[in-house]
């Protein structure tokens, strides 16, 4: 049986992890390739290194961090945070990234989810979705949650999921740092509007989030930073009690 | 030992070149026929699309070699799929080593199936020392079904053959580079074949 995912998620910048609260005041959380091998151990099921810097000061993501950590680590990866052309997702497969985040650049550019599913495959394809609540409605953000755009979160995911992403990571900038829990009607609504795997983020505080997630939220795979980061969570008693509550994961 | 990546221009070549490094092997990457012919073992990636990954085969005319080659040859994921008949990826006629089909999953379950799931019915050295469901990493929207060169079967919507082994030629569903310690593993097991 295919299990759920968890997903640690390392923010970059200048080569460093940090994590923000509500992706402002950021904190300094550690070495990336020294935590990406804590986790790979501990059982992570897959890691997410986001160049937050990247797509405010249109830095390139760290590509000799990605050739490290490739060399490090024996579970998948993702990489995203200013990638906005297929020649910049080429330079990070080559490297030894496993599949490629983008956001904004697929918002700018739509065709871009086309263009690199088509030459790499959606499977290396993940689109970030960063959305928040507006007089009620869902609606799709740019540059960390600070710029809201027009689009609404559903129709933007349909969008992604038929130009060929291979999955969506919805982030709810209304829980994200708040350690209330995840999104889950959202992503439940999510689930059964595109047929591709969804990651939930922003809002874990403790396990039963995760638990909520996978059950009411259908989640296919769950991401967290800070409550790993700053092991408030252990990933190892994370996938036990999922297993305790007949959630599939990799033991 | 004289290990040979084949490099026809599909994917990620870097994570297995890292996980042989760490099984202490060194792998050249070539597309020279007559380097692939020369090398004891010759492992055939592939991630992407089939269609386009079989056009760069066909340019550089492997398409012709790798079915001759008589050392152990493993494909992994998108590279086992073309060592098949055909897949309804792209519609693409594929290398005919494997005698199936490769088919795509309904939408009754997410596609791509991506993550972790187990492997069982193990059969073939390849799977020498590796207990029965395992957990590999997979990431793929077309499949293999159950067939007689089947060696490992997961389950994702039906039972498929998640790897295959006809004489010389092996393929994995999975990424044995990508599904940590016991997918290095089986990598180390074709390196000691």
């Amino acid at each position: 049986m295919l299990t759920k995912r968890i997903i640690p998620c390392l923010d970059i910048k200048n080569g460093r992890t940090v994590k923000g609260v509500n992706f402002v005041d950021l904190r300094d959380a550690g070495d990336p390739v020294e935590l990406a091998k804590i986790y790979s151990d501990e059982g992570a099921d897959e890691l997410v290194f986001l160049d937050i810097s990247a797509t405010e000061e249109r830095r390139k993501t760290l590509v000799n961090l990605v050739r490290e950590v490739a060399a490090t680590i024996n579970i998948p990866f993702t990489v995203g945070g200013g990638i906005s052309s297929v020649a910049d997702v080429e330079v990070l497969l080559q490297n030894g990234a496993d599949k490629v985040s983008i956001n904004s650049s697929a918002i700018k550019n739509p065709q871009l989810i086309n263009d690199l599913a088509n030459k790499f495959g959606s499977q290396c394809v993940v689109v970030a979705i960063d959305a928040k609540q507006v007089d009620g409605q869902w609606i799709v953000h740019l540059m960390g949650g600070k710029v809201p755009t027009e689009l609404n979160l559903f129709d933007w995911a349909v969008e992604v999921a038929d130009r060929g992403a291979g999955e969506i990571l919805f982030t709810s900038m209304d829980n994200d740092g708040t350690k209330n829990g995840f999104a889950n009607e959202a992503l439940a609504k999510l689930s059964t509007l595109v047929n591709i795997p969804i990651i939930s983020s922003g809002g874990a505080g403790n396990m039963q989030h995760f638990v909520d997630s996978f059950n009411s939220g259908q989640a296919d795979a769950a991401l967290a930073a800070s409550v790993f980061h700053f092991k408030e969570i252990e990933i190892k008693s994370l996938k036990q009690e999922l297993r305790n509550n007949n959630i599939a994961v990799r033991l | 030992m004289k290990l040979v990546i084949i490099n026809y221009g599909a994917g990620n070549i870097q994570s297995i070149m890292f996980a042989i490094e760490r099984l202490g092997y060194k792998a050249v990457l070539s597309n020279d026929p007559a380097e692939i012919k020369a090398a004891d073992k010759v492992i055939f990636p592939g991630v992407g699309e089939a269609s386009s990954a079989m056009k760069m085969l066909l340019a550089s005319g492997l398409d012709a070699l790798i079915p001759t080659l008589t050392q152990p040859v493993l494909g992994i994921c998108l590279g086992m799929q073309l060592m098949c008949n055909k897949t309804e990826e792209g519609n693409t006629q594929g290398l005919g080593i494997f005698d199936v089909d490769v088919l795509k999953f309904s939408n009754k379950v997410k596609v791509p199936q991506m993550g972790w799931n187990t492997i069982y019915n193990l059969k073939s050295d390849l799977f020498k020392d590796i207990s029965e469901d395992e957990y590999m990493y997979l990431v793929h929207s077309f499949y293999a079904p159950d067939c007689v060169e089947s060696i490992a079967t997961t389950n994702y919507e039906q039972e498929y053959a998640s790897a295959l082994q006809k004489n010389n030629f092996y393929g994995t569903q999975f990424h044995p580079e990508k599904s940590g310690d016991v997918g290095e593993k089986i990598l180390g097991n074709f390196l000691q074949l």
